[in-house]
């Protein structure tokens, strides 16, 4: 009993101190001088075009994950072919490695300097430090969230009632409408869920392929490192309130995607 | 690609499979792969292979270089310690006991995952610098977190606490508490049972959350800059060395330092790999 009270004890007070307490204070510096600089701060011009390119930029990415996400969990979990596992080590490769080398590994490849970036270069076509660095990046942080969470749910709904469908005469494309995507619904919302957030939030990564143009090539989480570095810390506060607001968000979406679907596990 | 198309229609054949879309969604993902994920690390293999090892070893012995990879790995060390610890905590309170708050801690505990890293950054240097709620009750007692070690050190933990947790706690609700009991009946204390029954099940869980969370705290950028002040040979972590080198176009430089990052990780995900196949044949091994 005596360790029972120790134990909860401890956990509350180490989710308080290292997790309630740094949201809690990100909201009470934003708010220090009234909501109306808070208003103020969120919609001055450079942290609204900020807000608009980070939307922009997860309204790209997240479709083209999603068609990826399903494309590749039907070809893993419905076919055998060479290669198959090594396809799912690499497409799960982006989780462990830092944004930051990420982005370093585009700016080698599709730089100016790069193989691909030169080769475009007289083209007049330039892949990093504009939209397209950022949406190339966010692809590759972003990679693994679909496919990871439809993955399981496609092996275990199996292939029977799609060669049931397909014997009475359904084309392939009914069948994974009718058929297959009635199955993996939820964990298609989760992945998106979580694709969506990480997108909106990455930092690292298109730190180093924005280019960092102010106004122009700024997205919120790099907008916020901008304002904090030129001591404007109730607008950085301000900006830190928006994500952490869609962060919440996401936890209380993941929380009723649980609830909705009982059967799925507690994998981060 | 048409010789890819020739390879996937030659498998199709080959296979049978009566299900359609094969060669579309492999289209589809082998191109992504290829574009998104194969292409830009073979950039870097490819610069690292360019760089030959005496370049390699002249930019890594660099002091500066040193000293952030110093840095950048004892506190992930550290940072590592602490989740390990209070991730077991964590997950077995959440797993074993019911009380007021429960769910919300369970919640709580994604929090690090949803939260941009950025914010993560300024919420801690708010929180921890001399006129933050913390920071201002450590500073009369001499005890600087932000602008220094401990501050990167708490800074990695915030962003892989959920690791830890996450990956403990399914093997403690795969636990079962008939073991505990027989142990508990045949005369062990409760020490004698947590440490002899309980934690050698919990291990494989122990090793993949802790190394799961060195291998993020090693890469940590975002959360880290904001509160670690960023001096050279005193806080700089690797990973913004490798940003700053980027900023100089000193791209051989950011890749040596990014390989080693790398190297490291890859090294320990492996070693984590061999210890639980290990672990689980001497635990089938008993059985």
């Amino acid at each position: 009993m005596m360790a029972r009270a120790v134990l909860i004890a401890l956990a509350l007070a180490f989710s308080v101190l290292f997790i309630v307490l740094p949201v809690a204070a990100i909201f009470t510096r934003a708010f220090a001088d009234g909501p109306g600089a808070w208003i103020a701060a969120v919609t001055e011009p450079e942290t609204l075009a900020a807000i608009r390119l980070t939307v922009l930029t997860a309204l790209i990415v997240v479709p083209v994950n999603i068609v990826f996400g399903l494309a590749a969990a039907w070809a893993i979990a419905r076919f055998r072919f060479p290669g198959r596992r090594a396809l799912l080590v690499l497409i799960e490769v982006p989780f462990a490695i830092s944004p930051i080398i990420a982005g370093l590994c585009f700016l080698l490849v599709y730089g100016a300097y790069g193989p691909v970036g030169g080769a475009l270069q007289p083209l007049g076509i330039q892949l990093m430090f504009n939209l397209t660095g950022i949406v190339l990046v966010s692809l590759f942080v972003t990679c693994p969230f679909v496919m990871r969470e439809v993955l399981p749910a496609l092996s275990v709904s199996g292939e029977d009632e799609e060669h049931a469908a397909l014997t009475l005469g359904a084309s392939g494309w009914q069948v994974f409408r009718l058929v297959t995507l009635p199955n993996i619904t939820w964990p298609l919302v989760y992945g998106a869920i979580l694709a969506t957030a990480r997108a909106i939030g990455e930092f690292g990564a298109v730190s180093v392929v924005s280019g960092a143009i102010r106004g122009q090539t700024m997205t919120l989480p790099l907008q916020i490192e901008l304002l904090y570095n030129d001591y404007n810390t109730t607008a950085a506060f301000a900006a830190a309130t928006v994500l952490a607001l869609l962060a919440l968000v996401t936890l209380v979406l993941r929380g009723i995607v649980d609830a909705i679907q009982p059967a799925r596990g507690a994998t981060p | 690609m048409p010789a890819l198309q020739t390879t996937i229609g030659a498998l199709s054949r080959r296979r049978r499979s009566p299900l359609p879309g094969l060669g579309l969604s492999l289209g589809i993902t082998v191109t992504f792969v290829t574009l998104i994920v194969l292409v830009p690390l073979a950039g870097l293999f490819w610069q690292l292979a360019q760089l030959g090892p005496s370049d390699y070893l002249f930019i890594v012995s660099d002091p500066r270089t040193l000293a952030a990879l110093r840095i950048t790995i004892t506190a992930a060390a550290a940072a590592t310690l602490v989740n390990g610890t209070f991730g077991l905590i964590l997950a077995w309170v959440i797993v074993r006991y019911r009380f007021r708050g429960r769910a919300a801690l369970d919640a709580l505990v994604d929090l690090p995952f949803a939260l941009p890293t950025s914010v993560a950054g300024i919420a801690l240097v708010a929180l921890y610098s001399e006129n933050g709620w913390i920071g201002s009750l450590l500073e009369p007692l001499g005890l600087q977190v932000a602008y220094a070690w401990t501050g990167i050190v708490i800074a990695m933990t915030f962003t892989s606490i959920p690791f830890a947790v996450r990956a403990i706690q399914p093997l403690i609700e795969e636990l079962d508490p008939d073991e505990e009991a027989a142990a508990r009946t045949l005369g062990a204390s409760p020490a004698q049972t947590f440490l002899r029954v309980t934690m050698p099940q919990l291990l494989p869980g122990i090793l993949t959350g802790t190394g799961l969370s060195f291998v993020r705290s090693l890469g940590e950028f975002g959360a880290v800059i904001f509160i670690a002040g960023n001096r050279p040979f005193e806080t700089e972590v690797a990973s913004l060395l490798v940003r700053i080198r980027l900023d100089e176009f000193d791209y051989p430089a950011a890749s040596a330092i990014a390989g080693t990052l790398l190297g490291l990780s890859l090294i320990l995900l492996v070693a984590i790999n061999v210890a639980q196949t290990r672990i689980y044949r001497r635990l089938d091994g008993g059985a």
